[in-house]
């Protein structure tokens, strides 16, 4: 689902150069609920960032679906960014003067469905997170855990194949964050790919596996995957996810 | 690993559709920051109508007064002046003709039509006694002023050249006057009483739109419009005097006749030629006869007779103003102030909104997708200062009429300039969102998101 190889991030002033990321090599199987951890400024974000196509790398390679992301141009990687991936995020990043409707209905409108295959997607997602009922609501009439289920909506509604999560539950009280986390473990039940951000060990611990990040590189590999039996996931993807190891 | 993908297309025609939802999020938009979009709208409004009240009336007023037959019609200026300095600075010869020549011309009948005309003032003595007399402004001309600027009738019909030639007592009325004198009924065949003469009114004028009185535009194109119009012949016949404009190089003498025969200049002269092989023979005959003048003792500068037709008439004597076009500028340097104010205003705005613009390009949005959406947002600032400036240039026009009556018949606002407001406006609009719009789409997603 995702491959990089020996990946490396520098960001450049015309003082010193950073290295964000150097030598960076993950693997992520499809079907796999990946916990990225480590300290702040160890460069899990910028992997993120990379990994969802928000910024470019420096060096290395990088396969998104089976995509060489190298030398994709700006509106290539929107395209795939819009059909493959989908976000969420710690602010939940709503926009605020659209209802929920409205919301969820962002990325598919890139996407170029018609109206009604939009409405029928927009409605199974906030149904699914079990915001339905509440489509014509604004985002500010919501508490924080429903309005981060709402951008769980927004990222399921285009059918990603993997969901990229940077501290999802980091702005929720613990109650809240045990909901949104329940809701992440049903979603990749169901087969889609999530590799999540956070600091939190005991979220991490609720992982498949761990991946831990330190000055840029990975230090700490659990690469022993322990599979969830995906409830309706087709046979062929459980096939696909059991070749390969990088590390 | 899976097998690779090519990169996923959109659907079919997703640009019309996004274009629709950019103008539903635009205008959302507006909704969401009433004080910011009031402060643009008012200030694209407010540029939008100086600029559309001042180019309303330019437009209008440097229109072709009759454009099916401006080319034939055709103003005779000949040059009787002194030797020792000409009758206009630039050397063009004087803008009337005198009451000799014109009466030359007019017998000569080298023209297809012609008519020659000066201003006159009667007082009108009513039959109506609940009616006291008044003064009224008049044209004394020919016959076939009536066929070359085309007034339309209401009743009857103009007089004949016979009584061109018979200096007969008859008048026509417009319809302003004959509501005035006879509630609108049809008063041809009854008599008028002007100045102690009784006329026979023969026709009456239905509503002329003339929106300035080309004909005469030395006496003011945008004077006090003729209320009747009678027989030069007549009116020379009863010693009646211009009270239009008279120039003289030299003392007329003493006495009408003397008055007559003078090189005084007071006479407006027209003639029609229907072709150009008519206007070149036209141009030929008028130097025939200032040269045959010449062997008289008359016209002692070189020859510089003139045919302008109407367009050129209007450019020659600035019936658009050197102050209009002055005007027209400033409101335009105005609309721009506006404009940049908007810049300003737009990018505030913008700024505001990275924060949604880096969500909207980690779900999907192209930057081209960004730059649309926000050009598509300042086109509907542009739209809406656009109906607020179409209200306060039909506001501005009012004030225009009422201020200058003169401008009256152009102060109005026509189709064409509706549209080329509305335009104006979202093209200007779209124009100060440029720059907003290329910053608004150089937003970096990723670093927007961390919250």
């Amino acid at each position: 689902m995702l491959r990089m190889n020996h990946l490396s991030k520098v960001y450049r002033t015309h003082l010193i150069e950073t290295h964000a990321l150097r030598d960076f090599s993950i693997h992520v199987r499809e079907g796999e609920f990946v916990a990225v951890t480590g300290p702040s400024g160890s460069g899990k974000t910028t992997f993120l960032n990379i990994a969802g196509l928000l910024e470019t790398f420096s060096g290395g390679e990088f396969f998104l679906d089976g995509v060489d992301v190298r030398g994709l141009d700006d509106n290539a990687r929107s395209r795939l960014r819009n059909a493959k991936l989908g976000f969420i995020f710690q602010g939940f990043n709503l926009i605020p003067d659209l209802n929920l409707f409205d919301n969820v209905d962002v990325p598919l409108r890139y996407r170029g469905f018609n109206a009604a295959e939009r409405k029928r997607r927009i409605e199974e997602s906030l149904t699914r997170v079990g915001l339905a009922s509440r489509m014509k609501h604004y985002p500010s009439e919501l508490s924080g855990g429903q309005q981060q289920r709402v951008a769980i909506a927004r990222a399921l509604a285009g059918s990603p194949r993997l969901l990229l999560a940077d501290e999802p539950t980091g702005n929720l009280d613990s109650l809240m964050a045990r909901g949104v986390m329940e809701l992440l473990e049903e979603i990749n039940r169901q087969g889609t790919t999530i590799i999540m951000v956070t600091h939190d060990p005991e979220l991490a611990a609720r992982a498949q596996r761990n991946v831990h990040v330190m000055d840029g590189q990975v230090t700490d590999l659990d690469d022993e995957p322990r599979l969830r039996q995906p409830q309706e996931a087709a046979p062929a993807r459980r096939e696909a996810t059991a070749t390969g190891v990088t590390a | 690993m899976s097998a690779p993908n090519p990169t996923p297309s959109r659907g079919p025609q997703p640009g019309l559709s996004l274009i629709a939802y950019y103008l539903q999020l635009g205008w959302r938009s507006l909704r969401r920051n009433p004080v910011l979009t009031a402060l643009m709208v008012i200030g694209i409004g407010l540029g939008i109508a100086a600029s559309m009240t001042t180019l309303t009336v330019l437009h209008l007023t440097g229109a072709d007064p009759i454009p099916w037959k401006s080319d034939r019609l055709h103003y005779v200026q000949l040059d009787n002046w002194s030797a020792e300095q000409p009758a206009r600075d630039d050397g063009s010869p004087p803008d009337q003709v005198t009451y000799r020549d014109a009466m030359a011309l007019m017998s000569a009948r080298k023209a297809d039509k012609q008519a020659a005309m000066f201003k006159l003032s009667l007082p009108i003595q009513p039959e109506n006694r609940e009616l006291k007399p008044f003064q009224a402004l008049g044209r004394v001309t020919y016959a076939d002023f009536f066929a070359m600027f085309e007034p339309p009738f209401q009743f009857g019909a103009p007089w004949n050249r016979d009584q061109d030639e018979g200096h007969a007592r008859v008048v026509v009325l417009t319809r302003a006057l004959n509501e005035k004198l006879f509630g609108g009924q049809d008063s041809t065949g009854r008599s008028l009483r002007m100045n102690d003469v009784d006329y026979t009114i023969v026709g009456v004028l239905d509503e002329w739109k003339l929106r300035f009185r080309y004909y005469d535009v030395t006496n003011g194109a945008f004077a006090d419009p003729d209320e009747f119009f009678m027989p030069l012949t007549t009116a020379v016949d009863l010693k009646q005097r211009s009270t239009g404009n008279n120039s003289c190089w030299q003392s007329p003498g003493d006495g009408w006749e003397a008055y007559l025969n003078s090189d005084c200049v007071w006479l407006q002269m027209w003639v029609q030629l229907d072709t150009p092989a008519r206007l070149a023979e036209y141009r030929d005959f008028l130097n025939s006869y200032v040269s045959e003048q010449k062997k008289l003792g008359r016209f002692p500068r070189p020859l510089n007779n003139r045919l302008l037709d109407v367009n050129q008439w209007i450019v020659d004597q600035r019936v658009v103003s050197r102050d209009m076009e002055v005007q027209t500028g400033l409101a335009f340097a105005f609309l721009a102030v506006c404009l940049v104010n908007t810049i300003g205003l737009l990018l505030a705005k913008f700024t505001r909104k990275a924060g949604e613009i880096g969500l909207r390009r980690a779900l999907g949005a192209s930057r081209a997708d960004v730059f649309r959406q926000f050009l598509v947002e300042s086109g509907v600032v542009g739209l809406s200062g656009g109906v607020l400036g179409l209200g306060l240039t039909a506001l501005g026009l009012v004030a225009v009429r009422a201020l200058y009556s003169e401008y009256r018949s152009v102060a109005q606002l026509d189709w064409t300039m509706v549209l080329t407001t509305i335009a104006l406006a979202v093209v200007s609009a779209v124009l100060a969102g440029l720059y907003p719009t290329w910053r608004a789409c150089r937003v970096q997603p990723a670093a927007q998101l961390k919250v």
